[in-house]
């Protein structure tokens, strides 16, 4: 059967399995919609945000990054790991037991402020907003490369399925669909990867083959091989990378901080039943999202090396069918400067740099059939460097199975895996979008008399609408939201992470000492973003950032202007009355959780 | 009422304690030699892998799954000692 047979069938039978759990465990009250009725085991819920956790950008990006980046790429690897200590150890157990249903719910109620809940609102429907437009964009362009429908069907048919679910199941819904979307892109991912290190180091363990010798040569280790190739054709060594110290842990800290105070995240661990379950369930999460995260970098430098070894001083005429598969969509281009017919791919070392100029570096194709001597498709705007070859890294995951020559079984279940991977985070978001609006907005600060059920159905609609919105975004792409959504994370660890970190540790924090550091907080943060990646405010480049550190790793800095302000800013005003202080001392002891409660 | 109060209190104080070693040990495998000592440890080879190129894409991973599970049987215990276990 044909690959796209193939990709129908599997695409279709996951998607028959979400809609079937969606209508089993349909929510009937807020409690199910909001917190999946706060009865989810431990390892169910770890698996549930690992899917939630686990973007498209995760499935289809990362590998490619890191096989580009190098060690650089590091930072994404520890920061996205990383935050799950700070949230197992710093946040999940006291916020479970504090039990309400979201995180302006703990601001609101922890600085007695309807301020404090206002701010909080602001920065979760911001950081969720942005996050949701990339992955409804992500599905789009998962349906269009595999199924070969129009990005924008793509987007449409994602957005029926998530409002199916999402919608209809809420919370509960949700977290039993991802059980199933985890356990889909888990395996996705790490078929061709245990194939791939097969092939290339005869061990089947990625992480290991890694640092094993070559299949071809066992007496030259793989890194070894990949690192004197780097070299060789002018980049510098693939484990030395080339970023700045400071900004490797900017950046680090950045995501780390960023992850453990993303709302999406953090509203899972209200779903268990006890603060105990709250810290085993973070154990498991970190555990499922660590399987993708340590096979990664180990598919990343198989592919590397594999590309590399491939196209190195070959003939254009001889390169494998995927070669000019990926070139008929744009993915792959080639220009032959030199006339000889073969690809030279060079780093800056050895004269080369980006194959192509503009159009953020990859090839502009020349519209129709325009072909060059040796059948290649003909661009438009090579560079006056050495350098003949763009690949985008987005393929060195979804051409590994072509690569490594794996039966279409294997592809079919890799388009399947990244739909998972992006539906399940795109679920996770409207919930937080939908919970905010029904329940911060209209519950506790609008129209606090609502009943139940009227509640329960505001949540439905505020679902609805942020599908459509999100789905607005995803076919009519601003060109902000690729630079917003890595930002998120900066947001995210300006605002609310020292809120909710002083709310636990410190019990002299009170309102005017956590508001003031959150506005001081998401303001320079959204300053710093808007003066380096959107030129106002003067703009700037590298040379001008603030430490040396990049926009992406500017919110460790706000993060910690956020602890400062609020600790001197609290210094200097009242201490926060009795009752919260005993909601402090309450919170730090795990028995008597209870149940979540939104009253 | 003094009882419980000093009770959650020398729990607190033990939490505390724990959270302190377990970051200290996130932030050596991670920071400390996945960045800062990057270069030094890189001339340790462990098989194919540079030490430090491995704390950073491998071993800093490896260390926080297994950081969060001690510190879920650290509290189990904790729990049980202070009477706070349900």
């Amino acid at each position: 059967m044909s690959a796209q047979v193939l990709t129908y069938i599997i695409v279709g039978a996951t998607f028959a399995l979400y809609i079937g759990i969606a209508i089993w465990s349909r929510a009937g009250s807020t409690k199910d919609f909001y917190v999946a009725g706060g009865g989810v085991g431990p390892i169910a819920n770890g698996m549930a945000t690992a899917a939630d956790w686990m973007s498209a950008a995760s499935f289809i990006s990362m590998a490619g990054i890191i096989a580009f980046a190098g060690y650089d790429g590091s930072v994404y690897l520890m920061g996205w790991t990383g935050g799950y200590v700070l949230l197992a150890l710093m946040l999940a157990p006291y916020l479970r037991k504090f039990g309400k249903f979201t995180v302006p719910d703990f601001i609101g109620d922890r600085y007695y402020s309807k301020t404090a809940r206002s701010v909080a609102v602001f920065c979760a429907l911001i950081i969720s907003f942005t996050y949701v437009a990339g992955q409804m964009r992500g599905v789009g362009v998962v349906f269009s490369r595999f199924l070969e429908v129009e990005i924008n069907t793509g987007v449409y048919i994602g957005m029926v399925i998530v409002l199916f679910y999402a919608v209809l199941g809420g919370m509960k819904g949700i977290t039993y669909t991802q059980v199933a979307q985890y356990c889909v892109l888990i395996f996705a991912f790490m078929v061709p990867a245990i194939f791939i290190s097969i092939e290339m180091t005869n061990n089947p363990i990625p992480m290991l083959g890694m640092g094993d010798t070559l299949a071809s040569n066992p007496d030259v280790y793989l890194l070894d091989r990949l690192d004197g190739l780097s070299e060789e054709l002018g980049f510098s060594k693939y484990t030395d990378g080339s970023k700045d110290m400071q900004d490797i842990i900017a950046i680090t800290l950045a995501l780390m901080v960023g992850t453990a105070g993303l709302p999406h995240v953090i509203v899972r661990f209200f779903t268990v039943k006890k603060v105990k379950d709250a810290r085993k369930s973070a154990g498991f999460a970190l555990l499922f999202i660590a399987i993708l995260y340590i096979t990664a970098p180990a598919v990343s430098v198989f592919a590397k090396l594999n590309l590399m070894e491939t196209v190195d001083q070959a003939n254009y005429e001889d390169m494998p069918e995927w070669f000019h598969n990926w070139e008929e969509l744009s993915l792959i281009g080639w220009t032959d400067k030199n006339n000889d017919g073969k690809i030279q791919y060079l780093g800056p070392n050895k004269g080369g740099g980006k194959a192509f100029e503009g159009n953020k570096n990859a090839p502009d194709f020349m519209l129709g059939e325009a072909r060059g001597e040796f059948g290649q498709r003909l661009t438009s705007n090579p560079s006056d460097n050495l350098n003949e070859l763009y690949v985008d890294r987005d393929i060195m995951v979804m051409a590994n199975p072509e690569i490594a020559k794996l039966p279409n079984w294997v592809i079919a279940l890799v388009a399947a895996g990244c739909l998972a991977a992006a539906l399940s985070t795109a679920a996770g978001l409207l919930l937080v979008i939908s919970s905010s609006v029904s329940h911060d907005l209209i519950k506790k600060m609008i129209k606090p008399d609502i009943s139940e059920k009227g509640e329960l159905i505001a949540a439905r609609l505020a679902a609805t609408v942020a599908v459509v919105i999100a789905g607005y975004f995803g076919v009519n792409p601003p060109g902000f939201v690729a630079a917003v959504v890595a930002l998120a994370f900066g947001l995210a660890a300006a605002s609310f992470f020292p809120a909710i970190i002083l709310g636990i540790f410190n019990k002299r924090m009170n309102k005017q000492g956590a508001v003031a550091g959150m506005i001081v907080g998401i303001v320079l943060m959204l300053f710093y973003m808007m003066k380096f990646k959107f030129d106002l405010f003067g703009g700037g480049t590298a040379e001008d950032w603030w430490f040396g550190i990049s926009p992406e790793g500017f919110g460790s800095v706000a993060m910690v202007v956020n602890f400062i302000v609020s600790i001197t800013v609290s210094k200097f005003t009242p201490e926060p009355p009795q009752d919260v202080q005993d909601i402090v001392e309450n919170i730090r002891i795990p028995s008597g959780a209870g149940e979540a409660t939104g009253h | 009422m003094k009882k419980t109060d000093e009770n959650a209190k020398a729990y607190w104080r033990e939490n505390v304690k724990y959270l302190v070693i377990l970051l200290s040990i996130w932030f050596l495998v991670s920071y400390a030699a996945g960045i800062l000592f990057k270069d030094v440890l890189n001339e340790i080879q462990l098989g194919g892998f540079k030490l430090g190129f491995w704390f950073a894409q491998q071993g800093a991973i490896y260390t926080f799954v297994i950081l969060i599970f001690v510190y879920v049987r650290l509290m189990n215990k904790l729990d049980k000692k202070y009477g706070y276990d349900e």
